[in-house]
């Protein structure tokens, strides 16, 4: 265990620097540049709020902010884990040239969704701004659902990337599965408009968790329950726990099939 | 009074699987499985190799292509984890095992010292120090705001020995990294090199050039097809490896 955290602080730059990278070559040759981060959530939520205060009435309240909302979170778990998953497979011609903890890019990828989440959920609360939505206290509480995604979708990346250093096709099944997940996480429709059978299924979606658990301390202003909390850490540290023992079992190995 | 041992090489077998039939996609291997196809063809490319290496010698390795030099080297550099034994290093490591291997390619010189150094273990702060150093030894002054896909392949290399090789580190690795670049820069990566054992650093070294090997080197690896067959000093070992 010291030897781990040895190895960690001594690769902690390359951490930094790693992330730094990502966002550099993001926003390489464009005049706006990191301002890009910012911009391109906040245009994407202008539009979607314009088309959704008048194409789609459900019985929402501040629809354009509960289908925001919902883009927010679910859009970090999609690019996190996606990105994650072909993080070694993309640092294939590093890994086999030079020692480095593996781990480390697939939490640079996670740490640069993070960086893309902190600039949508800014770009949120703009848009709650304009829209004259109350800013209410209990929004300082988002990010307890925040970090426990952050965690669940480190863990979920680290199983993506192990296997898809194996098996390439998971990369494809699972662009079908995000987006089976997009209709099976309430992001854009209410829980409401459900039938029972669905609102099992959807249920048992950790995002739906966190999604709402989110929801309820930015929108409804009401802190979320005790039982709400306590399921998504046992999920967060579920997945996280299954990522290290996957990645760890198989990190070995990943340069003989890189 | 010798020298504390810095390496060793216990036992090591470096075992690779050749499938004879490569699949990437889980459906192949599934049915590949189910027919009883998947042969696995072995390939030791180290046998069972031992060998000591003290503080303050420098070592190369010959022996003919394939026989498990850059196996070695890379084993040892942590990279490949041995199938069988184990290697021990104590302190840190430099390892020129492929010139540019961490550069990407999209960002400038500049950029890339930052990323490299990062991923030898040195902090920005640190590499701030090394950075007129790095520059002024790869004379490319004039190039450090040019992303590296634009480089000459002389000029990659050397700014990645520039890189690879700032301060003192314990063990050197360099893997036929010599050959770049024009002979005047040749000779002045020597130099540094020679500069780095006076200095006390450990050399592990590969190069096909035999004269080369014997001119840094004063211990020997002789490997042929994954097996040690000599360890010694360099004289006797280099004879007679021009003779074979």
């Amino acid at each position: 265990m010291s030897v781990f955290i040895q190895n960690f602080i001594r690769f902690r730059p390359l951490l930094n620097e790693l992330i730094a990278r990502d966002i550099k070559i993001k926003y390489r040759r464009s005049v706006l540049g990191v301002l890009w981060t910012l911009l391109n959530p906040l245009m994407m939520m202008i539009v979607l709020s314009i088309v959704f205060s008048n194409l789609f009435k459900f019985d929402i309240e501040n629809f354009p902010i509960y289908l925001l909302s919902g883009q927010v979170i679910f859009n970090f778990y999609s690019e996190a884990t996606n990105s994650a998953m072909t993080s070694i497979l993309g640092s294939a011609s590093l890994i086999k040239k030079v020692y480095i903890p593996k781990y480390l890019f697939v939490v640079s990828h996670i740490c640069s969704s993070v960086i893309n989440l902190a600039a949508s959920f800014s770009a949120l609360i703009l848009v709650m701004a304009a829209m004259r939505v109350e800013l209410h206290y209990t929004i300082a509480l988002a990010c307890i659902p925040i970090l426990l995604l952050v965690v669940f979708s480190l863990g979920v990346g680290l199983i993506l990337s192990a296997i898809a250093v194996k098996f390439r096709d998971i990369m494809h099944l699972y662009s079908v599965f995000v987006t089976a997940l997009t209709y099976l996480t309430p992001v854009i429709y209410p829980m409401s408009i459900l039938p029972g059978w669905m609102v099992k299924i959807v249920n048992a979606n950790p995002l739906t968790n966190y999604l709402t658990m989110f929801r309820n301390v930015m929108m409804n202003h009401t802190v979320f329950e005790a039982k709400d909390l306590v399921i998504g850490v046992i999920e967060a540290c579920v997945a996280m726990l299954v990522g290290m023992y996957v990645f760890y079992r198989n990190q070995d190995t990943f340069i003989l099939n890189l | 009074m010798e020298n504390p041992i810095i390496i060793k090489v216990d036992n090591v077998s470096m075992k690779f699987n050749l499938s004879s039939e490569k699949f990437d996609s889980f459906k192949e291997y599934v049915i590949k499985r189910i027919k009883g196809q998947v042969s696995i063809e072995e390939f030791w490319a180290l046998t069972n190799v031992s060998f000591e290496v003290r503080k303050g010698e420098s070592v190369g390795l010959i022996g003919l292509n394939g026989s498990g030099k850059s196996t070695m080297l890379k084993t040892i550099a942590g990279v490949l984890k041995p199938t069988k034994g184990t290697v021990s290093v104590i302190g840190t490591i430099a390892p020129l095992i492929e010139l540019g291997a961490g550069f990407d390619m999209d960002l400038t010189a500049r950029e890339n010292v930052f990323l490299n150094g990062a991923l030898l273990g040195y902090t920005r702060s640190q590499m701030q120090g090394y950075y007129p150093d790095i520059v002024e030894f790869s004379e490319l002054i004039d190039f450090m705001d040019v992303p590296v896909k634009n480089f000459s392949s002389g000029m990659v290399s050397r700014l990645a020995f520039a890189i690879a090789t700032i301060g003192i580190p314990e063990i050197l690795i360099v893997d036929e990294v010599l050959s770049v670049g024009d002979f005047q820069f040749q000779e002045k990566c020597e130099r540094r090199i020679q500069n780095m054992i006076d200095n006390g650093t450990t050399i592990l070294f590969v190069s096909h050039s035999i004269d080369q090997v014997q001119k840094i080197c004063n211990k020997i690896v002789w490997l042929e097809h994954g097996h040690m067959k000599r360890f010694g000093d360099a004289e006797k070992i280099c004879d007679e490896y021009r003779r074979s």
